[in-house]
């Protein structure tokens, strides 16, 4: 049994304060603040990336060493995929013509 | 990390067949982040087209999109504590943290699905406009994934208190648990993408 000599989880409860924080100001920044709507958009999108890295390193233990560099992997081109799909739909559908 | 997470694995790494299991999760889980790109590709795209419907800016209340948000954040995090009891040992304190993950998770669901029924009866349903059908299956899709993790942790609880921690059930908590955090990843961004963006242009 793998017994820790921790005792309180401090990687989870710093990662649940410091997401707490950021929805808060995400949704400051979007509703309350008086910045340009592209200004908005991106700086609450950067916020969602930062929050969910938060989930993914304190969370999701991806830096675990117990499944070898599968999570890394995976999750890292998880996300260059979703970058290409999105940002090329909206190039093709939407903004691509202008 | 320190010393003794790199010198003793955690339990449900220690067969083969676990940490087999967990690579293959994580494999499912890159699918499945694959999955929401595409929703969340036809989103932004369709965005703006409501047709005859109502405006998603009207209808969005920054209150209970924040009440969500809140409670599936805890959620994780009460998940994420209850993973970490189980590395300690303690079935008696990993049982209670998955019973709080559980009830945050269908108050959750609660939560979606009077929002859902409030767009319909305002005249947004899945039917109203290609912008609706977008936000209908993007957040429905996740709320599924919810409803699917709510019923497979309550399996899990009954088996997890008829045998205890073992290499299995381990394995299992802990692949639930990537589930659970990762399904409050993807809502972050509906909370970003969707419901602020949708507020604020």
């Amino acid at each position: 049994m793998a017994n820790r000599s921790r005792n309180i989880p401090i990687k989870h409860i710093i990662g649940f304060v410091t997401s707490v924080v950021l929805t808060f100001v995400a949704a400051w920044t979007a509703l309350r603040s008086n910045l340009p709507v592209m200004w908005v958009i991106i700086s609450i999108l950067v916020l969602a990336v930062i929050q969910a890295a938060i989930q993914l390193f304190l969370f999701m233990h991806l830096t675990e060493r117990g499944a070898g560099n599968t999570p890394w992997n995976m999750m890292f081109h998880g996300a260059v995929l979703a970058a290409i799909i999105v940002a090329g739909s909206l190039f093709t559908m939407s903004f691509g013509f202008m | 990390m320190s010393s003794d997470e790199m010198n003793v694995k955690p339990l449900e790494y220690q067969t083969e067949d676990g940490q087999m299991s967990i690579v293959g999760f994580w494999i499912f889980l890159a699918a499945e982040v694959v999955l929401f790109a595409t929703l969340f590709a036809t989103y932004a795209v369709l965005f703006g087209r409501y047709s005859d419907a109502p405006v998603p800016g009207n209808l969005f209340e920054a209150k209970s999109t924040l009440v969500m948000t809140l409670i599936l954040l805890t959620s994780s995090f009460t998940c994420g504590v209850a993973v970490f009891e189980m590395r300690r040992g303690s079935v008696k304190s990993l049982l209670i943290w998955l019973i709080i993950t559980l009830a945050l998770g269908l108050s959750f669901l609660g939560f979606e699905i009077s929002e859902f029924m409030h767009y319909a009866g305002e005249g947004a349903t899945l039917q109203s406009s290609a912008y609706w059908s977008a936000f209908f299956i993007l957040a429905g899709t996740h709320g599924v994934h919810v409803t699917f993790g709510i019923g497979w942790l309550m399996m899990l609880l009954i088996q997890l208190a008829r045998r205890g921690i073992t290499s299995v059930t381990s394995r299992k908590i802990f692949i639930i648990g990537l589930y659970w955090h990762f399904l409050d990843v993807v809502w972050i961004f509906i909370f970003t993408g969707v419901y602020l963006i949708g507020m604020v242009v």
